[in-house]
């Protein structure tokens, strides 16, 4: 809200300049987003927070500042204004809890061309209101002033006496605003005897409102209670002055007094006779006592305040109290919707006494060390991972384009957000790899040759029982060249064996098996399922040569992904007795098919392979001159070892053809 | 017959004027040889008279010795000038750069985040976790916050589109998940994404917040103003950093503070916090009357920016690998 700091003088006037009446606002909790300068006075920006509707006026920040500052406060004298005319109409609490108080009155032969003072205007332009009419401007000032919000109808176009009552199913009106919302009964609505003539609280009817033409009006000044109006603005997708204060609540024991200033000010610049006040009443809100414990307030805020403290700030807020045995017992204004507990109390009195002097300690407690699980690897350590691989972390947003999802999940039924921020923005991801290759991409637009990017977060998917998997999950891509350009490194294209390692880093010490599986975003013949002791724990290969046209890459991206959940257990080492005995080498030649897999001829030699070999290991694979083709030729590296004894030739010669004879009959290997 | 003495003087400076091996070996068959200097002497031997061949002969083989001291001390020096000739022939341009595999770098805000994690738990602070998709209970009822209160106008909400689940617009869901699942004392931080429907210079609908909860019997306002003033002087290691608490309001916890903090000049909004409202502590079955504590929540993002001046929080999801780069 916006206001004259001059207006504010009148009521009170504490001795500080501008920007330290300003600072003492926002050090007392109703934050001053603005100071401008406007002529030979200054425009304050204030935006109450949501418990504080009442500072929605000036003559509530009057009242704060004078909480805040101890200056002492005088708000306008309101008298009742003399009924001259007996014109009256009936008002009928229909819906008496979303309603319970309505007051209004007739005023005949207002000249509707009356000019609105300057000096109202002027306070009003320093609001952000900008004027109208003068019937308009007084009941805006009003609203500015007291934060009581009115409505003036045209008698002459009420037919008969006042209804509030709620809207019913479907009823429609032209508002103000030349909106026609279709209503539901949770609507409350002002009715004359035929129609709805405004939608309460919120906004007034086109058909019945003040004009040029207007001699008598209606005015309204009533109370609606926060929970029949809160909510409305996202159902109707607007707010109103109004409404804004009504849902954040209004001061119910001034719903009258608002009535008689208006009509002061309507006498007085449009002329015209009032009426006597028409006054509906039913329950108002209750203000219960609050118990309040000078011991809690020690106990909470971690600084001493006495009873005669706490009297002190509770009589500069207001608030009426009464003291018994150590407790207070506190009734906040009729005004205040914010007090209903002991702590919202407290809150005050560390308000008023000033947060900056309560001091800032560090609680005593007992010295405790944190788990720290040595079995699982924590996010931050595979992060370093790789980074010390030559890996760039980047953050990209959950919600992606929906086309991300098809090419690279093949998920035609993405999570779906009602309200996204853009089309492109408008589903959740449920794989890493649409920002990581869109993020590619757009990075060598800038001219970058190579790229090596990871991501960490979550993953989002609907599962069976209508509920969301939100896996964390740890994606990479690879770009370019398997090294940055230097000197003294022949160039090669990175491929799928260059990430295939990291992800094994990632891994280690355990061993992914690495299955070859298709996937929606990966060339078919380049891809593989990870599983961690037979448990999906993820995916690596090739982009599939269709994305890698349609996203424009001169060479084919290689990406992986991995559920933090699956690689975080890597367990303990356990110790084992090293041997003593030399180990011997021997290696092994053998030519087979293309066809069959590394993995395949290394499960069946450990299979059946004899005690005495403690490791075996790919060194070699050759194509070309010399082995057939449609075959390859793999180079073993076998070594050997007794943990009693040194082998003997004989012993090693065994072992070697033992595992010669498997490649034979198993894998139809030719030996080298 | 020419004088030994003479003949080891020469010799001594022959050696000495040698800096190669061959021409060393060469120098010492002139004196040593079979037909050297010294050898010739000794030849001669036999034509002194008997009396004064012990005292020559000894004199002789004296001088002997002396010249193989020499060569040896020669022969070490010589394998030496020809060891440092050849290493400085082997000497490599060490300001070349080093080969292999560059080394990549982490993002601003997980540095910051990290280090959030690392000072709070160096305070014995764990760390909690929760899902990003939220119901509105946990987002917003759970926390005092009842549909249709106007704070929840505070967050612009993404919607999914079933209907009944909600984008988190903070981390403060984390901290009702985990009252459900342990009783205090309570000391946690929840780092993590979460999404607000808002998106100009100053706003992304996608940021980070961390999440900090202490509950016991006595934590006060007063520990709250002191563990977050720590927090900040640490994290921006200056003893001289100003922190200020304002008032303000929160539905989860009351009394509520805004927290600023300033270099000097002006104060910049860093987070928010308060007592945990005695509603949300009744919603997880606590006794509000035994146990209290604090709650707050930062903005790694604007803790980045401050860090290490950046002057718009976009770059941070924008990914250009020339503003990545700079951080690592």
């Amino acid at each position: 809200m916006k206001f004259s700091e001059n207006w504010l003088r009148t009521f009170v006037n504490p001795p500080l300049a501008t920007r330290e009446l300003a600072d003492a606002l926002s050090m007392g909790g109703l934050d001053v987003e603005q100071v401008e300068q406007d002529h030979d006075d200054w425009v304050l920006t204030t935006k109450p927070t949501p418990n504080r509707g009442d500072c929605l006026s000036i003559s509530g920040i009057a009242r704060e500042v004078a909480a805040l500052t101890g200056a002492p406060l005088s708000l306008t004298d309101i008298k009742p204004a003399r009924a001259t005319i007996n014109d009256r109409l009936s008002v009928t609490l229909e819906a008496p809890q979303a309603c319970p108080r309505y007051c209004g009155r007739m005023v005949r032969g207002v000249n509707p061309s009356a000019a609105t003072p300057e000096w109202m205007t002027r306070r009003l332009a320093m609001g952000g209101i900008r004027p109208v009419s003068a019937l308009v401007d007084i009941t805006q000032y009003v609203m500015l002033e007291l934060g009581q919000p009115l409505h003036a109808f045209d008698a002459a176009k009420l037919d008969g006496g006042i209804r509030v009552r709620y809207a019913k199913a479907g009823e429609k009106f032209t508002l103000l605003n030349g909106e026609a919302p279709p209503l539901t009964p949770g609507f409350l609505v002002i009715a004359d005897e035929s129609k709805a003539v405004a939608l309460a609280g919120i906004m007034g009817g086109l058909d019945t409102s003040v004009n040029e033409a207007t001699r008598d009006v209606f005015v309204e000044s009533a109370f609606f209670s926060p929970e029949a109006i809160a909510g409305k603005n996202r159902l109707l997708n607007f707010t109103t002055d109004s409404s804004y204060r009504f849902e954040r609540g209004v001061d119910f024991a001034g719903t009258l007094a608002a009535l008689e200033r208006a009509t002061q000010l309507v006498i007085e610049i449009c002329g015209g006779a009032a009426g006597p006040v028409t006054e509906a009443r039913a329950a108002l809100p209750g203000r219960d006592p609050v118990r309040l414990r000078i011991a809690r307030i020690e106990r909470l805020l971690g600084v001493k305040l006495d009873g005669i403290q706490v009297s002190a700030i509770l009589r500069r807020l207001r608030f009426e109290f009464s003291v018994a045995e150590g407790e207070f017992r506190v009734t906040p204004p009729s005004y205040r919707f914010d007090i209903a507990i002991e702590e919202d109390l407290i809150e005050e009195l560390a308000r008023i006494h000033g947060y900056d002097r309560i001091p800032a300690t560090l609680p005593a407690a007992p010295p405790t060390m944190l788990p720290i699980p040595e079995g699982k690897r924590d996010i931050a350590t595979l992060r370093r991972l790789l980074v010390a691989r030559d890996y760039q972390e980047i953050v990209s947003y959950s919600f992606v384009d929906a086309a991300w999802e098809t090419d690279f999940a093949g998920n035609t039924t993405a999570v779906a957000l009602a309200n996204p921020i853009a089309s492109q923005m408008s589903v959740m991801r449920s794989t890493l790899a649409g920002g990581l290759v869109s993020c590619l991409a757009n990075n060598l637009s800038r001219k970058h040759a190579r790229a090596r990017l990871f991501e960490v977060g979550r993953c989002f998917m609907t599962d069976a029982s209508g509920g969301y998997r939100q896996p964390v999950r740890i994606g990479g891509v690879s770009y370019g060249d398997a090294r940055h350009e230097q000197w003294g490194l022949k160039k090669r294209p990175g491929d799928f064996y260059d990430i295939k390692s990291d992800v094994e880093a990632l891994l280690a010490p355990l061993a992914g098996e690495f299955r070859p599986m298709e996937h929606p975003a990966l060339h078919p013949g380049r891809s593989a399922q990870i599983l961690i002791g037979g448990m999906t724990a993820g995916w690596i290969g090739e982009l599939h040569p269709r994305w890698q046209r349609k996203y424009d890459f001169p060479l084919a991206p290689l990406l992986f992904e991995l559920d933090l959940e699956a690689v975080s257990e890597r367990g303990l080492p356990a110790f084992q007795e090293t041997s003593k005995f030399p180990p011997v080498r021997r290696d092994i030649a053998v030519e087979v098919d293309e066809a069959i897999s590394y993995q395949a001829i290394l499960e069946g030699l450990r299979r059946e392979q004899p005690a005495t070999v403690v490791e075996i290991g790919l060194f070699d694979i050759y194509r070309g001159t010399g082995v057939e083709k449609g075959k390859k030729s793999l180079a073993f590296r076998v070594l050997l070892q007794d943990t009693r004894k040194t082998l003997t030739d004989a012993e090693v010669e065994s072992a070697i053809s033992q595992l010669r004879r498997i490649l034979q009959q198993h894998f139809n290997a030719k030996l080298r | 017959m020419q004088d030994v003495d003479a003949i080891v003087k020469e010799a001594l400076a022959t050696f000495a004027g040698i800096d190669d091996a061959d021409q060393l070996e060469r120098a010492k068959a002139r004196y040593l040889g079979k037909s050297g200097a010294l050898t010739q002497l000794l030849k001669e031997l036999s034509k002194l008279p008997a009396t004064e061949r012990p005292v020559f002969g000894s004199r002789v083989n004296a001088a002997k010795e002396k010249l193989e001291a020499s060569l040896a001390e020669q022969r070490s020096r010589i394998d030496t000038l020809k060891l440092e000739a050849s290493l400085r022939q082997e000497a490599l341009d060490v300001t070349l750069p080093g080969r292999g595999l560059g080394v990549g770098g982490l993002h601003p805000v997980t540095r910051t985040m990290e280090r959030i994690e690392m000072l709070f738990r160096s305070m014995g602070f764990e760390v909690a976790d929760g899902p990003e998709i939220e119901t509105d209970y946990y987002n917003f009822t759970a926390l005092n916050q009842p549909e249709n209160h106007p704070a929840r106008s505070m967050h612009d909400t993404f919607y999914l589109a079933d209907g009944k689940h909600l984008l988190r617009t903070h981390t403060s869901p984390i901290q009702i998940r985990y009252l459900e699942q342990h009783r205090p004392p309570v000391k946690i931080i929840a780092p993590g994404r979460v999404y607000r429907h808002d998106y100009d210079a100053t706003h992304s609908p996608m940021f980070h917040q961390v999440e900090g909860l202490w509950l016991d019997e006595h934590i006060t306002f007063a520990d709250l103003k002191g563990v977050l003033a720590e927090f900040l002087r640490r994290f921006f290691e200056r003893e001289d950093l100003k922190v200020r608490f304002r008032p303000s309001f929160f539905p989860f916890t009351e009394p509520s503070a805004e927290i600023d903090m300033s270099f000097g000049g002006g104060w910049l909004e860093m987070g928010g916090a308060g007592m945990v409202h005695p509603n949300v502590l009744r919603n997880v079955g606590i006794d509000s009357e035994k146990f209290q504590g604090f709650a707050f929540g930062l903005g790694p993002d604007r803790l980045t920016m401050r860090r290490y001046g950046v002057n718009d929080l976009r770059l941070f999801f924008e990914n250009d690998l020339r503003f990545l780069r700079q951080f690592n």
